[in-house]
């Protein structure tokens, strides 16, 4: 679950990282009126769930109240990278005299966690690691061990900061940094994160060392070891997904006209690819899983087909411990009880597949056809979804 | 020989007395595992499938000589289960369990690798060695004894490309699903290190899927290090980028971890990428023909 900036912010204002004072606002007065209480001069941000919201025209400095009402306005009315913005953050700003770079990420290669730094914050860290990689500090922390003490140094040596630098209170800056790296690798550890990411953490001209934005993934799988951000994962969800989930499949929307289901998510992508290879395009990716539960088939039908632009249906299963017959006596279930007015193709392999496509047979449910393999599985669902609307297979409207 | 396991392997099953645990059980048995003990917290003295129940792991490993785990144990309680394997002695363990957090992961894998403990897993079908062991949950009807080698991200797709080898007459030397996290155990570069080092092995079929890089790691170990003929199978060109397809770790992240980027690795490294799961077939045979004859 990636979290949106704020809630991100939170966390770390949680584990003691400096933010700066800052309001939600899902309008226009909510943020002119934060913006009076924070005082002038602010920074609006876009709050999506993506990347390159600068770049995007989603952050902008505001000097009066006039501009922060059409700065909120027009950043109300952006989609960047197909997300919608809902609210906008206001932030007070402030002087900047370093932007810097710090995160820490779960790595397959190292089979645990990163921690990153760079010197060279506020832009595109892929891009400083094509153009620079010797700006880039790359530390492997031991997941048994943790963060130690030297790989805290190494950070602070390479950001090489003024040594004469300090904050308000005296404390070097230096020190703060070294802060600031300790409190994250407790954050991520501590909240099952995958990525915790400050960019830029800044260096202010008083000295300071701040988090400037925050970008935050916590592990879908952990969220139960964490009840209040699994209140927000769930309330969050995009509906259809989110209905996918709460009956066991796993689910993704795409942007083609064939429904797809299967079992087994390997099964799944190999079926998309080969309905593209023929000139289709799939509407979805979704996982039925082990076993002939004719719930989840409902439930995998009914979302499938809830958006409407579905003209064709393929279901792909491989018996594995799963037997094609009870899987067979599923869909003929289902499909005898909803009205699925689209072309239906079935493929059934492996364990029992002969008697599941006998079952097929004996329904004579009207539009389904039995395919006898995944390549002419893949053939007919392309060519009954290219196949003009009939009054009898497609649905109206 | 076979990898990892073969008839020799002694097998232990943590979470036997569930539902799962006891119907894997009894499979694995049935496709010629020595099963000898079971653990369960608590459950200990009763009996599954001919095999004594233990409450604990370290003495069911005196009693039996076990040396394979097959985990199937619910998400939460993996990490201690995987960690009490370990340090019981146990060689290999096999972990079938989806959902486990990715900090666990890290833990367990640092852990077993500082005890020289093989993991296979989680989140995959486990390892079969057709005929004499099956570790985890494949369907032992679908396979084969024979000389192909294969590794997989998946598991349905694993038992689809194996039942079209099947079919075709081409049997397997030991079949091994890595499982679909993004931190898991055994991979390709290690299968294929073992597999090029198995005198029953004559070739080796590697699937992919979307996301990480093992793929093309794999490529690179390929021309640098294998011998026998490898051909491959990629799944997820048409995964949109940021999804996870089902699988924890099936997600293109940025521009990187695409299926076209690991065919093209892939077959730099002179390695045939089938276009469909039953084209990995024809390409096995013609790879196998074209090899000189001793």
């Amino acid at each position: 679950m990636d979290l949106l900036e704020h809630k991100g912010k939170s966390l770390f204002a949680g584990a003691g990282l400096k933010v700066l004072p800052a309001r939600l606002a899902f309008s226009q007065a909510e943020a002119q009126a934060a913006a009076g209480e924070l005082g002038l001069p602010v920074v609006v941000k876009a709050q999506v769930k993506t990347g390159g919201r600068g770049k995007a025209g989603g952050i902008r400095l505001c000097a009066t109240e006039g501009e922060v009402a059409a700065a909120t306005a027009d950043i109300l009315a952006m989609t960047i990278r197909g997300h919608g913005v809902s609210c906008v953050l206001v932030e007070q700003a402030i002087a900047i005299a370093r932007e810097l770079y710090l995160a820490i990420s779960s790595s397959r290669a190292q089979r645990g966690p990163v921690l990153i730094f760079s010197a060279e914050g506020g832009v595109d860290i892929e891009e400083v690691a094509r153009r620079n990689p010797a700006a880039l500090v790359r530390t492997p922390v031991d997941p048994l061990l943790g963060l130690c003490d030297y790989q805290v140094r190494d950070v602070v040596a390479a950001a090489a900061l003024d040594p004469e630098l300090a904050g308000p209170d005296g404390t070097p800056a230096k020190q703060l940094l070294a802060g600031v790296v300790r409190a994250l690798w407790r954050l991520y550890r501590d909240s099952d994160a995958t990525l915790c990411e400050i960019n830029p953490l800044v260096v202010t001209t008083s000295g300071e060392v701040v988090c400037l934005d925050s970008k935050v993934t916590i592990d879908d799988n952990a969220l139960y070891r964490h009840a209040d951000l699994k209140a927000e994962f769930d309330a969050g969800a995009e509906d259809r997904e989110a209905r996918a989930r709460q009956a066991g499949l796993a689910f993704v929307a795409l942007d083609g006209d064939i429904g797809v289901l299967g079992n087994g998510a390997g099964l799944v992508m190999s079926t998309i690819d080969q309905i593209a290879a023929a000139g289709g395009s799939a509407a979805d990716f979704c996982d039925i899983g082990g076993g002939a539960r004719a719930e989840a088939v409902a439930a995998a039908l009914d979302v499938i087909l809830s958006t409407g632009t579905v003209s064709a249906l393929l279901v792909s299963i491989f018996g594995g411990i799963t037997r094609c017959d009870e899987v067979a006596r599923g869909l003929v279930q289902v499909l005898s009880q909803t009205c699925v007015d689209v072309p239906v193709v079935v493929r059934l392999e492996g364990n029992a597949a002969a008697g599941g496509r006998a079952v097929l047979a004996d329904a004579r449910l009207p539009g389904l056809t039995v395919a006898a393999g995944a390549a002419e599985a893949v053939r007919l669902a392309v060519a009954g979804a290219a196949a003009p609307a009939g009054p009898d297979t497609r649905r109206e409207g | 020989m076979a990898i990892l396991i073969d008839e020799r392997s002694r097998v232990l099953v943590q979470g036997i007395t569930g539902r799962e645990g006891a119907l894997h059980a009894a499979r694995m048995r049935a496709a010629g595992t020595d099963l000898v003990a079971g653990v369960s917290p608590g459950k200990g003295g009763q009996a599954v499938e001919g095999a004594p129940v233990y409450d604990a792991v370290a003495p069911a490993v005196a009693a039996t000589g076990a040396d394979v785990a097959v985990l199937f144990v619910p998400a939460r309680f993996a990490r201690d289960a995987m960690l009490e394997a370990a340090d019981a002695g146990i060689r290999l363990v096999v972990c079938v369990t989806e959902g486990i957090p990715v900090r666990d992961m890290a833990e367990v894998t640092a852990h077993l690798s500082r005890r020289g403990t093989i993991l296979v897993g989680p989140n995959g079908p486990g390892l079969i060695t057709p005929r004499r062991c099956s570790a985890g949950i494949m369907p032992a009807d679908v396979f084969a004894p024979g000389a192909v080698g294969l590794v997989s991200r998946s598991g349905t797709l694993t038992y689809e490309v194996v039942h079209e080898l099947t079919q075709a007459g081409i049997g397997q030397s030991t079949v091994v699903g890595m499982g679909g996290d993004p931190i898991h155990g055994v991979g390709f570069l290690e299968c294929l290190e073992l597999f090029e080092a198995d005198d029953e092995t004559e070739a080796v079929v590697l699937i992919g899927e979307i996301g990480g890089n093992d793929e093309e790691r794999a490529a690179e170990f390929v021309r640098e290090h294998v011998s026998k003929p490898v051909v491959a199978y990629i799944a997820g060109f048409g995964a949109p980028p940021g999804k996870r397809m089902g699988h924890a770790g099936a997600i293109v992240e940025g521009s990187s971890g695409t299926a076209a980027e690991k065919k093209t690795a892939l077959e730099a490294a002179g390695i045939p990428v089938a276009s469909a799961p039953a084209d990995v077939v024809p390409l096995l045979q013609a790879r196998l023909e074209r090899r000189p004859s001793p």
